[in-house]
């Protein structure tokens, strides 16, 4: 399983996400000095769950890398993130 | 160095200081480009702060995550608070809420030369 794959269904089980984008951006920071090189080391990713209803930004973000702990102790070397929930609305971009 | 000497350091650091970026590279020149996004927020808002460059001592790299309980660096401490890393700041900024949290802890800009 690629690593886009392992990240979405980690979150799947443990956000329930009503949306749920995986993003691999690894290609924009191939050059960077500590870019692992591997393709699979930098992601953006938006995630929206009721389970971060009433969270501060901190909190829910600490949900999420809670979920990803495994893959951002090894390969994984930044993420981008946004966190909503239902009723919020979605960031421009 | 000790997690518990890392820790002590970390304290020290962010209670002598209102606000502190723990990044890669320093504010003049951040080596990675999260870091560079929050040290031009906080240069836009105007508001001194101490940067720690955490590539120069790995026990620090690896010590301030453990220190947050956040896996990633930059991160951004006001008055021995953590605050966020770059996403969080960037959004708060893009809200309004950066600033009004500068201000709410009394931490005044510098006047904008």
């Amino acid at each position: 399983m690629n690593a886009e794959k392992r990240l979405k269904e980690k979150l799947m089980l443990a956000l329930e996400p009503t949306r749920l984008d995986v993003i691999n951006e690894s290609a924009l920071h191939a050059g960077h000095r500590s870019s692992p090189g591997t393709g699979e080391s930098h992601f953006r990713i938006l995630v929206v769950s009721d389970r971060f209803s009433g969270l501060t930004r901190v909190a829910r973000h600490r949900l999420v890398n809670d979920a990803l702990a495994d893959e951002l102790s090894g390969r994984i070397h930044a993420l981008a993130l946004t966190t909503l929930t239902p009723d919020e609305p979605m960031p421009e971009q | 160095m000790s997690q518990d000497a890392i820790n002590d350091t970390i304290r020290q650091t962010i209670t002598e200081n209102d606000v502190v970026l723990f990044m890669k590279g320093n504010a003049k020149f951040p080596q990675c480009g999260f870091s560079a996004q929050v040290a031009q927020i906080l240069d836009h808002v105007a508001v001194p702060y101490k940067d720690v460059n955490v590539l120069e001592d790995d026990t620090l790299r690896e010590g301030i995550k453990v220190f947050t309980n956040w896996p990633t660096i930059p991160q951004l401490y006001v008055k021995g608070e953590f605050v966020g890393g770059c996403d969080i700041i960037r959004e708060m900024f893009q809200e309004g809420e950066l600033q009004k949290l500068f201000q709410d802890k009394g931490i005044a800009a510098t006047a904008q030369s």
